[in-house]
């Protein structure tokens, strides 16, 4: 009844049409999701340095209240740009690309990579964004320094798709909050960033607990990903802090 | 032409109510057919999930419900799961669009469980069961009659697990402080899925004790 040729039309029309549905959806509904990401990436920012009180509606304008200034800064700890007035959300830093910046400088090229300074009642805080590799996907987030450059105040995970339950366990608050009051240099000022330890911090070296957290039961991958991250993102900052500290 | 208009059915005709009844009843997708029960466990930890699952599955079952109905003259016996398969996929990847623009909170909540609506049994157990061999009147309220009983037992579900696992209501507390000073703890169980399936369970016994019609002779 059905020939082949007809079986062959059918498809490839219903496969045409198909995605011709699903392209201008794509499209037509992008800004809408942009602004969504914009806006988580700045709740994330916030939420890092224990500004409390982000909603949805209100986070753009929490943002411009909050951050004072939006730096760019080269590998030599140069700030190439500072960007304090106006929407906080058009500044270059905000629209840095963290993936590609880490790929030229894991081959050794320059990069650039954005800083947010976060003013509340006086007090500096300074957030870092962090991008990484998990176990299915990237890893992503950010950690906010007291002005000593040492004192870590908060930090904010996010994921692509790490399993639920396990991986997906970072963005939990009870893992966060770990590293609340960590430090990641010593008192000899040699950078130690902030471990994940298998097996719980307490099997390290009594002056060493300072700089580690628990990892995460089941997320052994997931939690060398956060290790990882932390590590080489914050040693491409390491020129400009050196430099302010 | 009156000839017609006579011989064709009321839209709510008895037969196209029990379209919508029956399912949410006596041949309910979860407690009797006992299909889509991944996604039965998965996104009942708390309400909100739970009903934006349920109102997106409604959509793509009854959307695609109609489409195949539409369709089901043309489409070549050989390859009709394939056709199938690409109209749910389309739906699923619009409907994940348009959670991701309009509620990205939840989307983000749902995260792999709304992709996986494809994977869900029921829709492809309607296409294939009913909307291959009916009008689309009828297919479009069997879709909604299914999503209504599959959403109904997601809803129940949450409910319960939402109350005992959280201490509240789509998000609020509705467990009086006072109660946790006595030393009320809440349930931490409830909130993993083992105890979605206990739940599951606990509906068909209740479901069975008071529908005779679903006891099976001995």
């Amino acid at each position: 009844m059905y020939t082949n040729g007809y079986i062959f039309r059918y498809a490839a029309i219903m496969v045409i049409i198909a995605a011709a549905v699903l392209s201008t959806a794509a499209i037509l509904l992008k800004p809408y999701q942009e602004k969504n990401v914009a806006i988580e990436k700045m709740g994330g920012i916030l939420a890092s340095a224990k500004i409390e009180g982000i909603e949805t509606e209100n986070t753009i304008e929490m943002f411009n209240k909050y951050v004072v200034e939006e730096m760019v800064v080269d590998q030599d700890g140069n700030v190439v740009e500072s960007f304090k007035d106006g929407a906080k959300e058009t500044a270059k830093a905000f629209n840095l690309n963290m993936k590609t910046e880490l790929y030229r400088r894991n081959k050794g090229e320059n990069y650039e990579l954005p800083i947010y300074i976060i003013e509340k009642d006086g007090v500096k805080t300074y957030v870092f964004p962090l991008r990484g590799t998990g176990l299915w996907g990237p890893i992503w987030g950010n950690m906010a320094l007291a002005d000593d450059f040492k004192t870590v105040r908060g930090v904010t995970f996010d994921h692509k798709g790490e399993t639920p339950g396990l991986g997906a366990e970072i963005t939990t608050d009870a893992f966060k909050a770990q590293f609340e009051g960590k430090t990641i240099f010593d008192d000899k000022g040699k950078f130690t960033s902030i471990k994940v330890v298998k097996g719980g911090v307490r099997t390290l070296a009594a002056d060493q607990q300072i700089h580690g957290v628990d990892a995460i039961s089941g997320g052994t991958i997931t939690s060398h990903g956060v290790d990882d991250m932390l590590k080489n993102v914050l040693e491409s900052y390491l020129p400009y802090i050196k430099k302010e500290k | 032409m009156s000839k017609e208009t006579k011989e064709r059915e009321p839209l709510f005709s008895p037969k196209n109510i029990k379209l919508i009844t029956g399912p949410i009843n006596l041949s309910n997708p979860i407690t009797v057919q006992v299909l889509g029960i991944c996604s039965a466990l998965a996104v009942t930890a708390k309400l909100m999930p739970a009903i934006v699952m349920a109102i997106s599955v409604m959509v793509v079952v009854a959307a695609s419900n109609v489409l195949i109905s539409f369709l089901r003259n043309g489409i070549p016996p050989r390859i009709r799961i394939i056709v199938q398969l690409v109209v749910i996929a389309t739906m699923v990847i619009l409907v994940d669009q348009v959670l991701k623009a309009f509620v990205y909170d939840v989307s983000k909540q749902l995260s792999v469980f709304v992709g996986l609506i494809i994977t869900n049994c029921i829709i492809m157990g309607r296409l294939e069961a009913f909307a291959m061999s009916n009008k689309p009147w009828p297919a479009f309220l069997d879709g909604i009659g299914n999503s209504l009983g599959y959403g109904l037992i997601l809803v129940v579900i949450a409910f319960v697990r939402e109350l005992f696992g959280s201490g509240s209501l789509f998000g609020f507390p509705v467990i009086p402080q006072g109660l946790y000073d006595f030393g009320y703890v809440n349930n931490g169980l409830m909130i993993l899925p083992p105890m979605a399936l206990i739940t599951v369970g606990v509906i068909i016994w209740i479901q069975r004790y008071y529908t005779r019609e679903l006891i099976e002779d001995k």
